[in-house]
């Protein structure tokens, strides 16, 4: 069992590190990034291209890769999120929606269906292990998954807390009208914080290369992790972040000790408890979803 | 020429034209009072010079510079901060936190956060706490020292009085005297008129969107402007 524990502690590193940008995005600028997995999963096409065509490895393709995804995330905040904002709540969504379909689809279009991975382009560290007392293996890369996790989430905290351009996007999610009143150029500090987010997109998806086999539609599972980690976290907290992605793996790994078809349902199992917890907390019951009162009071 | 001015600004909420065609300046150093009714549009005027409402027509002018189409953001920058009512502040962040981004602007000059500190004293032992968590003093005292890290030529007020206990508007009316005497432009819209006749060197009672009375402070009669507030003003004709 402490093995399972230990797997799925490793595991949750990794939906952390792709849950992270999820749960930055929505605290931020309050927009649900329905692209978010299939960012992820160009930005390990990126790396895949590097690596097979330039031989650059993986690791030195993020330095590429990375300031790419800011510059994706820039623009994307400046020429498309905060013009679908103005539309009110739903567009943005529907945005994102359309964003993902037009992602996967020039991805397929490009690379066809084949599944491609990074595992080839890392030498033996996709498979190394450390033996630890009780016979227990632990992956080399799960490892480094889950101090990557730990290390962005931090620097990102830090980030938030101590600088400058760290209390202009709080004080841009809190209040983007009063955030301008006292000096903060909005447009930009939201545009910084897409810039910030996928980034981390960037990185979950050079995790997500490196640990498992990618083709061109599998952002939508991607997405569906971040989405359950990042609500069983606490949309909006970091550290909930790592917290929730921990609790999702943990569900997923113990599910699958239950039953081979346990590891999705353990996960989805926990989501939906947290979720409907988490509802009836803020007074919102299930019938109250499924018929949301009338706007107008008799 | 004014240190700062508007000429002709109208602004519109909708459908409604809440401010119709204002038009004063304010000299240096010079602490203005604006003063009238609920909706009479004093609220929407400062929001207008400090950024937050585009005006429909009109200008908005600092010395030489034409803040019109300037972002809040840059206005800040240009010297101009609001003490939004209701305070604003960001209650998610601590009080020095609140200072800090006062400071986003970048502007030189002397104010710091141990200078706000100084000014309002009952802040200091609340210098990590969460706005959210202080008291309606406490808050008005951020909100007014988060607008002076900014260094503002020009500082717009608004309503600080507002659901403060007369005890603690007496406090916070007592460290704004000290920056009215440093020479600090101040526009405040202030309901309390005996107040505002007190501090400021001139008043504007608006009335509709409109400017229905604009007098010295010193010399103008309360009844006077009482009059204007209600509408039974006549303002003088402008000599042709």
């Amino acid at each position: 069992m402490s093995n399972q524990i230990i797997q799925g502690v490793l595991l949750g590193g990794y939906y952390a590190l792709i849950a992270c940008g999820l749960s930055f995005m929505f605290s931020v600028m309050r927009i649900i990034n329905l692209a978010h997995g299939s960012l992820a999963v160009l930005s390990a096409y990126a790396l895949w291209w590097l690596a097979s065509r330039f031989h650059i490895p993986p690791f030195a393709g993020l330095l590429i890769v990375l300031p790419l995804m800011a510059v994706i995330g820039w623009a994307l905040q400046r020429f498309l999120l905060e013009r679908s904002a103005r539309g009110g709540a739903l567009l943005p969504i529907l945005t994102t929606f359309g964003l993902a379909i037009v992602i996967d689809n020039m991805l397929f279009e490009q690379f066809g269906a084949d599944t491609r991975s990074l595992a080839p382009f890392i030498g033996s560290l996709s498979y190394d292990s450390w033996e630890w007392p009780g016979s227990i293996y632990v992956g080399k890369l799960a490892v480094i998954m889950f101090f990557a996790a730990v290390v962005l989430l931090g620097g990102l905290q830090l980030f938030l807390s101590r600088t400058g351009l760290g209390r202009a996007i709080r004080a841009t999610s809190e209040d983007p009208d009063t955030a301008g009143l006292v000096g903060v150029d909005a447009r930009r500090a939201n545009a910084v914080a897409a810039a910030i987010a996928l980034v981390t997109v960037g990185l979950a998806g050079a995790f997500l290369g490196m640990r498992a086999t990618f083709d061109p539609y599998a952002g939508t599972p991607q997405l569906l992790f971040a989405f359950e980690a990042a609500v069983i976290g606490g949309a909006g907290s970091l550290w909930g972040t790592l917290i929730g992605g921990i609790v999702l793996a943990l569900a997923q790994t113990l599910g699958a000790q239950v039953h081979p078809q346990g590891f999705l349902i353990g996960g989805h199992a926990v989501f939906l408890i947290v979720l409907f917890v988490r509802l009836s907390m803020a007074g919102l019951s299930l019938r109250s979803l499924f018929n949301p009162p009338s706007r107008s009071a008799s | 020429m004014s240190f700062m001015a508007v000429e002709n600004l109208v602004v519109r909420h909708g459908l409604l034209q809440a401010v119709r065609g204002v038009t004063f300046g304010v000299e240096r150093g010079e602490t203005l009072a604006l003063v009238g009714a609920n909706g009479a549009g004093k609220t929407t005027l400062l929001r207008a010079i400090a950024g937050a409402h585009q005006p429909a027509a009109g200008r908005v002018l600092l010395g030489d510079a034409d803040l019109t189409s300037v972002p809040s953001h840059r206005r800040v920058g240009m010297g101009i901060a609001l003490v939004p009512e209701g305070r604003k502040l960001f209650v998610r962040m601590s009080v020095e936190e609140n200072l800090l981004l006062g400071r986003t602007a970048g502007r030189p000059g002397d104010w710091s956060v141990d200078k706000v500190l100084e000014m309002f004293p009952n802040l200091k032992p609340r210098r990590h706490t969460k706005t959210g968590h202080l008291s309606g003093g406490e808050q008005q005292a951020t909100a007014i020292g988060r607008a002076l890290m900014s260094n503002p030529d020009v500082l717009l007020l608004d309503e600080v009085s507002l659901g403060l206990s007369p005890l603690i508007v007496d406090r916070v009316y007592a460290a704004l005297q000290g920056l009215i005497r440093s020479g600090t432009t101040i526009i405040l819209v202030e309901q309390d008129l005996n107040r505002a006749l007190s501090v400021s060197d001139k008043v504007i009672c608006m009335l509709e969107g409109r400017i229905a009375l604009t007098a010295d402070s010193k010399s103008v009669s309360r009844d006077e402007v009482t009059k204007a507030y209600f509408g039974l003003h006549k303002q003088k004709a402008e000599p042709a």
